[in-house]
């Protein structure tokens, strides 16, 4: 199910088959050009598999965009070692629900989108890490991965060419940490999802001490279409340096929130009115989260002629990251997102490193005594201050994604901090200093 | 212990997937799925995956306290999550959450005393762009507004619950 | 090796070998980066954050606990912004950090307080509260304070890399996270402690320390546990004369950081009730306290008498007296009375694998060669019970330098879950070594193991299975008690002098052993120093007047005896010991009981008044005796014994004489958590004994053969 209305407006490239009766289904997929891009990867090298994901500029949709084709060719061949192919599908990130419907609705293409993954490395077994709530879509995955099976598109020597691929889902337990590449393998080899040393990364020393290609489910879902239609005709479809498609995902103030597919590059407002119907109740945009709560806020002046791409939103200091888009309207209280939003990442901390650890606690109870009616003048400046000490001094970028946004509340909406003060103090004393 | 042929072939299964030797991978998804079945995370389970794992139960112990979807204290037969993250702040799920509170009874995580329905305020679950969302056990509801939510636990209580479309 | 990589710190040009940590270059060259979770020898973590570090053309700050040095490099480790780093870390730690530093342990030689000192804030900026949980009791020793822990996984680290005990687990996650123990609300352990003196702040405490003095109340006296013959460096927080705690915080010693649970608490026998302060006399069949100069008369005269009666006499000294009082022992017995009646109980044939390996050089392995070797072979015994710091340096040996570690023992032992185990029963073992025979002789060397079963003619036969090898070999000989082999060195044997030279050499004939001493219906004295022989044989004597050089009345020996002295322990007097490896090693005095003397002086003493001269009797002098008198002692470097060090003692080469008796060697049959006599008398040994069988090995992987099921069967293989 898709559970909203498509948009004319889409490019429908990785979510054509989606509103197919019995999209999930393996026939389905085969009638749809299903698994043809594994048979012509099988006839290419593995560096033409690379070259033509380089020429897609195909960047991860994961969070950080870094462009899958590079990210394939750091993988070392030859070491002896096996190799593994991951999929994350820990999608955790506040805003997004994209890797939901590629799963639910077409398990197949990221099936294939993996295998080609694991021919261009000749890798022998594959993970589907899935976070533990999405328990329907592990059924549904398995199921397929099973059809894929009985069909011979997985297992014991593949098309004849000697080659074996195994794949499994894996579950997570409610972890948003275990969505971080390195937290998932620890938790895939039953560990506490807690991040690894860096370096080395994962495509040298990944899953099980191996070589490993690890990606978001969507940067696989687009792989057999690039494949199958060519690097070149992916890259064009979106804006230079930021290929192809993507599913984003609309959440909050709109008429028809929902996941669309839209071409890199597309106008944030055009997404805003014409796509998603326009403001609900006719309220005015206030902001817009662009990429998942970790992503830095934008107002709504900021979105005016943005196209969405990554490159458009780094230039504003904020990031595409998951795809998560929420919007905003004049009505919001930002200083209950911004607390709501470093609650999250309080909770969702390992405690592995002190910034982290530490910074998020403090800044929840901060912001809630902030958001009660006990905050001060000063509480704003020391807010942006921690998370200025939390910003790039973490041992993963968990702690980077709760410092940012945080930062981008105060900074984005300082006069609204300062307005619910006036409106809000209470007579209640202000807390006394805690001797530290 | 004994668990029922399903979960057993589960486990089967569950082994087999991994690299030799590592048998560890199976710890968080044996938890998770045994869970289900047993209610919760009992220290008999713990000695149970241990062994079956080849891993120690402090290794078992490290796991559980990490992810939150495992639990050592029984839930109720149906646990309803309400996620109240930004996408459903948004559209209400804090006030969702509130009123959930209230009609049940029920503070985060307690249990009704005959043991149905459990609640719990989750963070985002991935179905954002249809908030505000709900989670009982593992069945998604979305677009969830208070008069919805009534109907759903009146399902719930009177047994009708995922027999007839709600 | 390849060139070393030059870069600057702080304006300082420096090099160092390519690989090597930035925190580590650092240091070497005087500037300090602080740091919690770095800690050298265990895992590196990245955790705390602290050791930021601006790196030129890097925008990040840079861990330089994780970052190798690079050609080129160009570091800042003082500059505002990586000021501002280090405060703005210790400002996140105090938030939860409770502030009850006059009442902590830790208060004083705390690693937090010690940052905040140096680099920390000095106001607050919180307003917040506290989280709170309270303090929990893991066993009789370990005291966990959740709200106190940083969080630096120190403790984690040890007692899983270290140890190899994985007793410690990190429960919760979060701003909850905290260190949780394996058996959900306690501890089951080697009970160490190690985790307690790597903690750097007072989140582990101890059950023997908390709350007891502060650390600038108490003086640190350096000295050598008295437990097991690994002779672990152990430094000794003394005041008033009272042992308050032990550890070697200062890595210095054999034993790095390492001590068992009994060279870490077990010190408290000496401050136990019962220890005698004043001589006992029997009178009228009682015993009773009398000043030292009745005692002393008393004992010279009966002496005196006995000798010139020609009667006969019997001495027995102790594995646990110093060299000095050993070697003083057998003068007074040989010169004095004049008798060669004199052994100890011995726990290995040392002089056996002496004969066998002479001619060689290079045969006997010293402690540090535990950690360099790269391979070992432990034969007949359980280290991680028997030598607890020999296991722990052949496990650190391989974690650092990946050393293969074979053992062929009867039971389970911590080496099969890291090296190849094979069990086998005492008596088949060299089967079991035939079946690793290509391995071992595919090593480049090997440092050969072996416990008491391996004894007399075994212990030729196993030198000729290490000759058959054709590579370098080197051995010990298990010995157990804290002097066992300095006993032996020093001579206290019927048939040897010091250094294992025939007693003929001397113009004397051999004299009675242990087991005949006792059983010699004729005996007219038995002078027993710091030994229970009748523990394990009463004495057929039964009119013999009995001396006992002792620390409690209550061991089988002193209560039969006619005179009891006071003796000191180990903690309480200067001189040498020489551990199982033949290491020499300074003891230095700590503690004082009043009331007792060493058995040095009283030896001394007895000697004076009989009016005989012995010559050298301060512990300095009779070492200088000892360095110029024995064999093997004789190149003994004084310098480094002086300062701490130890100084391997080559007592070689050459044929020995003697009369092997392998029925004499009697292993101690200590485990980590008993220790003879001492152990006997230590409230908190006995309060922690845990099941030893439950240490060994993780149940769920390996095959357990049960003693006595006759199989050779290899259950691990690395
Ligand atoms: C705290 C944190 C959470 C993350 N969560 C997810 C996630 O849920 N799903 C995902 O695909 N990537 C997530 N990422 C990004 C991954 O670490 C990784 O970059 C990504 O899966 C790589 O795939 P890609 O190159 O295809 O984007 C997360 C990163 C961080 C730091
Ligand atoms: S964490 Fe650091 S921080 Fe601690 S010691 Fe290190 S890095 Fe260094
Ligand atoms: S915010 Fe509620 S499901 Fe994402």
């Amino acid at each position: 199910m898709r559970y909203n209305e498509p948009s004319p407006l889409e490019v429908r490239v990785i979510s054509q088959r989606f509103d197919l009766p019995n999209s999930a289904s393996i026939d389905t997929y085969l009638a749809n050009e299903g698994y043809v891009a594994i048979k012509k990867a099988l006839d290419m090298t593995p560096e033409a598999i690379i070259e033509e994901l380089k020429r897609s500029s195909l960047r991860g949709r994961g969070g950080a965009g870094f462009p899958t084709g590079m990210k394939w060719s750091f993988v070392p061949r030859n070491t002896g070692k096996p190799t593994y192919v991951i999929c994350n599908s820990d999608e955790s990130e506040p805003g997004t629900c994209k890797d939901r419907l590629l799963m639910e609705n077409d398990p197949h293409q990221l099936i294939e989108g993996m295998m080609i993954a694991a021919w261009t490395i000749k890798s022998n077994k594959g993970y589907i890490f899935i976070r533990g709530e999405y328990r329907y879509l592990i059924e549904i995955v398995d199921r397929a991965i099973a059809e894929a099976y009985e069909r011979g598109y997985l297992g014991k020597n593949l098309f004849g060419s000697g080659w074996d691929f195994d794949l499994y889902t894996h579950t997570g337990a409610g972890a948003y940490e275990c969505g971080e590449e390195s937290a998932l393998l620890e938790s895939l080899e039953g560990r506490r999802g807690v991040p690894r040393l860096k370096p080395p990364f994962p495509a040298v020393v990944g899953a099980f001490q191996s070589p490993t290609i690890l990606n978001n489910c969507e940067t696989f879902a687009s792989v057999p279409v690039i494949i199958r239609n060519g690097g070149i005709w992916f890259a064009e479809l979106g804006t230079p340096r930021n290929g192809g498609t993507r599913l984003v995902c609309v959440s909050g103030h709109v008429n028809k929130p929902g996941v669309y597919e839209l071409p890199m590059g597309f106008p944030v407002m055009r997404l805003i009115n014409e796509v998603c119907g326009g403001m609900r109740n006719g309220k005015k945009l206030k902001a817009v989260i662009p990429g998942g709560s970790s992503a830095p806020v934008l107002r709504a002046e900021e979105c005016e002629n943005l196209p969405y791409d990554y490159d458009s939103l780094a230039k504003l200091k904020t990031m595409a990251g998951s795809g998560g888009l929420v919007v905003l309207d004049e009505d919001t209280d930002i200083v209950a997102v911004a607390l709501r939003t470093i609650k999250f990442y309080a909770h969702e901390s390992c405690g592995w490193c002190i910034p982290c650890r530490e910074g998020t606690t403090w800044l929840k109870k901060i912001l809630t005594r902030f958001h009660e009616g006990g905050g001060q003048k000063s509480d704003i400046d020391l807010i942006g201050d921690l998370a200025d000490n939390m910003l790039g001094r973490t041992f993963c970028a968990l702690g980077d994604a709760a410092a940012m946004p945080t930062t981008g509340f105060i900074t984005k909406f300082r006069d609204e901090f300062e307005a619910y003060l006036k409106k809000s103090q209470t007579t209640a004393p202000v807390p006394e200093l805690v001797n530290i | 212990m004994t668990f029922s042929p399903e979960l057993e072939a589960r486990f089967a299964k569950l082994l087999k997937s991994y690299p030799p030797g590592r048998t560890r991978s199976a710890v968080v998804p044996m938890l998770l799925y045994a869970q289900d079945e047993v209610g919760c995370v009992s220290q008999e389970l713990i000695e149970e995956v241990a062994r079956r794992c080849g891993v120690t139960t402090l290794q078992v112990d490290e796991v559980i306290g990490y992810y939150s979807m495992l639990h050592r204290k029984p839930l109720g037969k149906y646990h309803v999550q309400v996620c109240t993250n930004i996408a459903c702040q948004a559209l209400g799920g804090e006030e969702l959450y509130e009123h959930a509170s209230r009609t049940l009874g029920l503070g985060n995580k307690e249990a009704t005393p005959d043991g149905l329905i459990s609640l719990e305020e989750v963070e985002c679950m991935g179905a954002c762009s249809w908030a505000p969302a709900i989670q009982i056990n593992y069945d998604f509801h979305h677009l969830v507004t208070p008069e919805r939510f009534d109907r759903l636990i009146e399902a719930l209580r009177d047994g009708s619950y995922g027999k007839k479309a709600s | 090796m390849a060139d070393p990589v030059k870069f600057m710190v702080d304006g300082q040009h420096l090099q160092a070998p390519a690989g090597t940590l930035l925190i580590n270059a650092a240091k070497e060259a005087g500037i300090a980066i602080p740091a919690f979770c770095y800690y050298d020898g265990i895992s590196l973590q990245a955790a705390c954050r602290m050791c930021l570090v601006e790196v030129e053309k890097t925008p990040k700050l840079q861990v330089a606990c994780t970052l190798p040095v690079a050609e080129g490099m160009v570091v800042h480790t003082d500059s505002p912004q990586v000021r501002k780093a280090r405060k703005g870390t210790l400002e996140f730690l105090l938030t939860n950090h409770p502030l009850d530093c006059p009442v902590c342990d830790k208060g004083g030689e705390c690693e937090l307080q010690d940052m905040v000192f140096r680099y920390g804030a000095g106001e607050s900026r919180y307003r917040e509260t506290k989280l709170h949980v309270d303090e929990k009791q893991w066993s009789p020793i370990v005291f966990y304070d959740a709200p106190r822990c940083i969080l630096c996984y120190r403790c984690v680290r040890i007692c899983g890399e270290g140890l190899g005990v994985a007793a410690l687990g990190i429960g919760n996650r979060g701003a909850a996270a905290e260190i949780v123990p394996n058996k959900g609300d306690h501890l089951e352990c080697d009970e160490c402690g190690a985790c307690i003196d790597i903690c750097p702040v007072g989140a582990l405490t101890s059950g023997t320390y908390r709350y007891k003095t502060r650390p600038w109340e108490m003086e640190h006296v350096g000295t050598i546990c008295t437990h097991c013959s690994d002779g672990c460096k152990t430094t000794l927080g003394v005041r008033n004369g009272d042992i308050m705690r032990a550890n070697n915080r200062d890595r210095s010693g054999v034993n790095d950081e390492f001590l068992c649970v009994k060279g870490r608490y077990a010190f408290d026998f000496n401050e136990n009730p019962d220890r005698l302060t004043a001589p006992l006399v029997r009178t009228n069949g009682e015993l009773k306290p009398v000043s030292w100069a009745i005692a002393l008369a008393t004992v010279a005269k009966k002496f005196s008498e006995v000798k010139a009666k020609g009667g006969t006499f019997g001495v027995i000294g102790s594995n646990h007296t110093s060299n000095e009082e050993n070697y003083l022992l057998q003068k007074f017995a040989r010169q004095v009375l004049g008798t060669s009646n004199i052994d100890h109980h011995r726990t290995g044939d040392v002089a056996t694998l002496l004969d066998a390996l002479s001619g060689r050089t290079n045969a006997l392995a010293a402690t540090a060669d535990l950690y360099t070797t790269k391979a070992a072979l432990v034969v007949d015994s359980d280290l991680a019970q028997e030598h607890p710091f020999l296991a722990y340096q052949l496990r650190a040996n391989w974690r650092h330098h990946k050393a293969r570690v074979y053992a062929v023992t009867p039971g389970p032992v911590r080496e099969d879950n890291y090296g190849t185990g094979v069990r086998a029963e005492p008596g088949r073992e060299f089967e079991a070594l035939d079946g690793l025979r290509s391995k071992l002789a595919a090593e480049p060397e090997l440092l050969i193991l072996f416990g008491a079963a391996v004894k007399g003619e075994a212990i030729r036969q196993l030198v000729a299975f290490g000759d058959s090898l054709g590579i370098p070999v080197k051995y010990v000989c298990l010995v157990d008690y804290s002097n066992s082999r300095g006993a032996s060195d020093m001579g206290v044997l019927p048939d040897l002098l010091p250094g294992y030279h025939h007693v003929s050499e001397a113009g004397l004939e051999p004299g009675m052993n242990c087991d005949q001493i006792l059983s010699a219906p004729n005996l007219d004295v038995l002078w027993v120093v710091g030994a229970n022989p009748l523990a394990r044989q009463p004495l057929a004597a039964a009119n013999a007047f009995v001396v006992v050089n002792e620390m409690f009345l209550s061991t089988e020996t002193a209560r039969r005896a006619d005179v009891v002295f006071p003796a000191m322990s180990a903690y309480e007097k200067n001189g040498t010991v020489t551990n199982v490896c033949g290491d020499v090693q300074k003891l230095t005095k700590g503690a004082k009981t009043m009331g007792t003397k060493s058995d040095l002086d009283i030896i001394a003493l007895l000697a004076k008044e009989m009016r005989a001269d012995l010559g050298a009797t301060t512990p300095e002098q009779v070492f200088e005796e000892i360095r110029t008198a024995v064999p093997g002692y004789q190149k003994l470097p004084f310098g480094v014994i002086e300062t701490g060090g130890a100084a391997a003692t080559s007592p070689l080469n050459g044929r020995v004489q003697f009369d092997p008796r392998p029925e004499l060697i009697r292993p101690a049959g200590n485990t980590l958590f008993t220790s003879g006599t001492l152990g006997r008398f230590s409230p908190m040994l006995n309060s922690v004994i845990e099941s030893p069988g439950a240490l060994y090995h993780d149940p769920h992987h390996r095959p357990f053969i049960e003693k006595g099921s006759g199989q050779i069967v290899t259950v691990q293989d690395k």
